[in-house]
């Protein structure tokens, strides 16, 4: 009776493993709207600080708008599978039957969708109050879409790499940052480029290449990374 | 047929060696308790039978058939609900349809309980609900550890009674406990003691 196991197909597998999360994320809508409460605290604080001199906002919108986001990127993605190794389901995506990378894409795709992708999709709103110039608006939401891919898979990484260690929110900041810095000038540099009328194309080309190479390599080092934590 | 095998295994956690030595083969209709005192190393070597744990552990484990193993975490999602989590379980190896999840909980008297968050189940109900995956799947080799806690006299009979029909179908199963062997001749005890350093 046990001759030949029938596995799922690595997309079901995949899709499972989304499902599960996603609805997870669903049960807790706190956590969720946590980093879209960040943000809209920070681009609703910072004019009361600078002023409301609209050319001064304007200027330092594109920076402001994606340091906040990277901020709040790695405040969420930090315990990205804190709950999966204090319930024991790491465990079992260990000694699951499928490639543990391909279950953990699952994992971090939904992930992505309810903070990452939803930061991208409210970020011209957030673009409009800070006065950012109408054509910045576009770029902003194409980079922080390709930019939220590769913050998502590093701090990915950074929470694969912790798990473990009890309070290893600071460790964890110090590893990723500095990986995050040329995601950070690319996608700044992108939006500064589209609001002064000059060619965003170049950079977001650099994002898109740097969100499509950490899709493919980042997921090895994060398997890898928590085989490592579960194993003490 | 041999599902698992050991040669010669030795255990570590962090600094100190907690058992060298152990051979073990697991063969199909075996029942193994692993017994042996608190922290004498059960958790571990099941762990490193389930192929957990690397870093630590030398010697030869060798696994010929897949493996289901349930461990003190029961691994599942407190928000989602029983029927949630078991469709989407992690490490299930077969696509469960919804009505072998309904008719696996009602054999384990969660009727009823199937739409609701398993945060609001309680210790026992949850273990339960946990223990249904040994309906919901294929593994010949089952790894539990101690599978017996937290469940009532109807529980520990319904898992005693999946245990033995498990190994007559040609299954295999390690698991630790404190309690005093279950199953009689059908099991072999491994007494850790005899390897700790």
């Amino acid at each position: 009776m046990f001759a030949d196991i029938p596995l799922l197909s690595l997309r079901e597998a995949f899709s499972r493993q989304f499902r599960r999360h996603l609805k997870a994320l669903m049960g807790s809508p706190a956590d969720m709207a946590n980093p879209l409460l960040f943000y809209s605290m920070v681009v609703t604080l910072f004019p009361l600080g600078l002023g409301p001199d609209p050319e001064r906002l304007s200027a330092i919108a594109p920076g402001l708008l994606w340091v906040v986001a990277l901020l709040s990127s790695l405040m969420v993605s930090s315990k990205l599978f804190d709950s999966d190794y204090e319930d024991g389901s790491l465990e079992q995506l260990a000694i699951a039957p499928y490639p543990l990378s391909i279950l953990l894409m699952g994992e971090i795709a939904a992930h992505w969708l309810a903070t990452g992708f939803l930061l991208a999709a409210v970020s011209p709103l957030f673009g409009i109050m800070l006065g950012l110039p109408a054509a910045g608006l576009g770029v902003l939401f194409y980079s922080l879409m390709l930019g939220t891919i590769c913050l998502t898979l590093i701090g990915a990484m950074g929470s694969a790499l912790t798990v473990s260690i009890r309070r290893g929110g600071l460790l964890m900041s110090l590893l990723i940052i500095p990986l995050n810095v040329p995601v950070l000038i690319f996608g700044t540099t992108a939006v500064s480029e589209a609001v002064i009328g000059g060619n965003p194309q170049t950079w977001l080309t650099l994002l898109s290449g740097l969100a499509m190479g950490s899709l493919a390599l980042v997921p090895i080092a994060i398997s890898a990374a928590l085989r490592v934590s579960l194993d003490n | 047929m041999q599902l698992l095998s050991l040669q010669d295994v030795a255990i570590e956690r962090g600094e100190r060696r907690l058992l060298s030595g152990v051979h073990l083969t697991v063969e199909a209709g075996d029942i193994w308790q692993l017994v042996g005192a608190n922290g004498v190393g059960k958790t571990s070597l099941l762990r490193a039978l389930a192929g957990l744990a690397q870093l630590g552990v030398s010697g030869q484990i060798v696994h010929k058939q897949a493996r289901l193993y349930l461990g003190h975490a029961p691994a599942l999602k407190k928000s989602l609900s029983a029927l949630d989590n078991l469709r989407c379980h992690p490490a299930s190896d077969i696509l469960a349809s919804d009505e072998m999840i309904f008719s696996a909980l009602e054999s384990l008297n969660l009727a009823g309980y199937e739409e609701q968050p398993v945060g609001s189940l309680s210790a026992g109900q949850q273990r339960r609900v946990a223990l249904t995956r040994l309906l919901l799947s294929q593994a010949p080799l089952w790894l539990l550890d101690e599978p017996f806690t937290a469940l009532d006299v109807s529980g520990c009979d319904w898992l005693d009674t999946q245990i033995r029909s498990h190994v007559s179908s040609g299954g295999a199963v390690v698991y630790t406990s404190h309690q005093p062997s279950r199953f009689g001749s059908l099991q072999q005890d491994v007494d850790l003691v005899r390897y700790v350093c």
